[in-house]
């Protein structure tokens, strides 16, 4: 598997060269060479930022395709909470649930409940908790690849267990496994996602070997479909009630649902990239060591807010929040006694503890790493400080660290560049001016005593 | 290529640090932190780098009028200096003491001067060495080697 893969991906015909996306970028993963914005692979951590922000719908997320389902005997439907917010106030809970089996998916599982096992999961984990505090969510995975990046120290306050998506996965599989007699490895599963980085994290999971998802297609690829067979559960013989998550799990969809859920002393609840970057940095600077349980959202008001929703988030939101209150069902499908028994068995730890990646690093040795900082020190300096952009680079600061690299130059800053043109200006002005000693003689403002 | 040039490559963060602004500690750590990772050190030796350097900023924020902290990095050592104008330290190795404080109520109430800070930054630097005269202000040197565990682990 590429090391390096990631979901959100470029155009290259779309895009205008413009700088819009390096700017927004929180990791400052994009530049513009030659004209085309161009992603820093090692560095992308799949939030979606450029996919919102890109005016000529360069920047896209590439997920699997309704086509994926044809590889499996058995297909499951995980739709994310966040996914019940994208339609009109008429339509209910269940038609969207009956809705997955009319475009060619055998069984539909709620990622909400799951959501409501992990909250269970972490809640009790809380409980006991004597160690280093705050407790960060694990749920999205663009911030944990921004802590991997960004703030190592803070890793091993993610709470060590899977996420919604990978719980349901499992359970999901396993029960119809059991019950249609197919083989595990024959039923597949999949993340109906508003997210690429739920794309990335299947391909790549951080806490776990291997993702127990068989493909996560967009919403935004799905959502006509869902819409032509709304009605379908009808048709199919009356209605089967598919609904299972309450508003615990339901309310994951936006932001502070989880916190609520996981419901420990102290909790806090953020969202927006840009926003937990801020956080973050508070927290390792030591603020926060009295909250319990803090839920990071790279999206701006949580799920709702993801990049391949159809909704304006708030739309979204509002319309999540009504069909919970209207149609949520009030009775929860696992009792006290079954999730404190899934919380004993432990299966839904992580396994795998989640890496710092020192990609920032300026070199591998520390003597030359050291030479390099006193450069790129320098060349800061010198430059305008007005991080334009107009370089390619998101800011001066970035370019200096580039120049470095040996990926860019000091005259691709347009101001550095406009001295430089100054100075040979001059120098060809001056030029100019000098008269050869052959021809002074016949110059107006000529000494007449020199001639011959 | 390295060794054979004459010079020590090495680099210098200088932050002022006025009476009680306990907000610059907490920046001056988070920047050399920063700087730190980029220079690909081990992550335990920065943390302990970052806790030095918080808790030496804070003694000058409690406890002086005005002062500095210097932070030198070459490539097989940090020197971390605060210099500071104030009140001095009457007795250094009661100082040093875990839980020994002279910081008044009222900074106490806002959650600092623990008496800890010292000891701290004792248990966390290889070589520390603090001169002090009272009504006049105090220096303080404490140095981190890298030795040789310093690079990332398969970065």
């Amino acid at each position: 598997m590429n090391r390096y893969f990631h979901s959100v991906t470029l155009e290259t015909e779309k895009c205008k060269g413009c700088t819009n996306c390096i700017k927004r970028c929180p990791v400052e993963a994009i530049r513009v060479r030659d004209g085309k914005a161009m992603i820093v692979q090692e560095r992308c951590i799949d939030c979606g930022e450029c996919i919102r922000e890109c005016p000529n719908h360069a920047k896209v997320a590439v997920t699997d395709t309704l086509g994926k389902l044809s590889e499996y005997k058995y297909r499951i439907a995980l739709p994310a909470p966040s996914f019940f917010g994208q339609f009109k106030e008429q339509v209910n809970i269940e038609d969207v649930l009956g809705a997955f089996k009319g475009i060619g998916f055998d069984e539909v599982f709620e990622v909400a409940l799951a959501a409501e096992i992990v909250g269970h999961i972490v809640h009790q984990f809380l409980k006991d908790y004597k160690g280093k505090r705050p407790i960060f969510s694990s749920a999205c995975p663009a911030v944990v690849r921004l802590m991997q990046i960004k703030y190592p120290d803070l890793l091993e306050q993610v709470a060590p267990f899977l996420t919604p998506m990978e719980v349901a996965a499992r359970i999901a599989k396993e029960q119809a496994s059991r019950r249609t007699g197919i083989p595990y490895e024959e039923v597949g599963a999949f993340f109906i996602s508003p997210c690429p980085a739920k794309v990335t994290e299947m391909r790549n999971p951080m806490t776990t070997k291997h993702s127990a998802v068989n493909g996560v297609i967009g919403i935004n690829l799905i959502y006509k479909d869902i819409i032509r067979h709304l009605g379908d559960r009808y048709a199919n013989g009356g209605p089967e009630k598919l609904q299972r998550a309450t508003k615990f799990g339901m309310a994951w969809g936006y932001v502070t649902g989880e916190s609520r859920n996981v419901d420990a002393a102290t909790t806090l609840a953020v969202g927006g990239i840009h926003n937990v970057i801020s956080l973050l940095e508070e927290i390792e600077r030591g603020e926060l060591k009295d909250v319990d349980f803090v839920e990071l959202q790279a999206c701006t008001g949580g799920c709702v807010g993801g990049p391949l929703n159809i909704q304006n988030l708030f739309v979204g939101r509002i319309r999540l929040r009504d069909l919970i209150k209207r149609f949520g069902t009030k009775d929860a499908y696992f009792t006290e006694a079954e999730l404190q028994d899934i919380h004993l068995q432990n299966r839904f730890a992580a396994t795998e503890p989640v890496e710092p990646r020192a990609i920032m690093t300026l070199d591998e040795d520390v003597s030359r790493a050291i030479m390099k900082m006193e450069r790129l020190d320098q060349i800061t300096s010198e430059l305008p400080g007005l991080d334009c952009g107009a370089c390619g680079s998101p800011s001066c600061r970035a370019l200096a660290e580039d120049i470095i690299r040996g990926i860019a130059f000091e005259t691709d800053c347009v101001i550095k560049l406009r001295e430089k043109v100054k100075i040979l200006a001059k120098e060809i002005l001056d030029l100019s001016r000098i008269v050869p000693t052959s021809m002074s003689g016949s110059s107006k403002e000529g000494d007449p005593g020199q001639g011959c | 290529m390295v060794d054979s040039l004459a010079y020590t490559p090495q680099i210098t963060l200088d932050f002022e640090i006025g009476e009680k602004d306990f907000f610059v500690a907490g920046e001056c750590a988070s920047r050399v932190k920063k700087t730190l990772q980029q220079l690909g050190l081990k992550q335990d030796v920065i943390k302990r780098i970052a806790i030095i350097i918080y808790e030496a900023a804070m003694n000058v924020a409690i406890h002086a009028t005005s002062g500095r902290l210097v932070v030198h990095v070459e490539p097989d050592a940090i020197t971390i200096r605060t210099e500071d104008v104030g009140a001095g330290i009457e007795d250094i190795d009661l100082a040093m003491k875990e839980g020994y404080s002279t910081a008044s109520y009222e900074i106490r109430e806002m959650g600092f001067g623990a008496g800890m800070g010292l000891s701290n930054i004792k248990q966390c630097s290889d070589d520390l060495n603090i001169e002090s005269r009272v009504g006049v202000g105090t220096t303080l040197n404490a140095r981190v080697f890298f030795r040789d565990e310093r690079r990332h682990e398969g970065a």
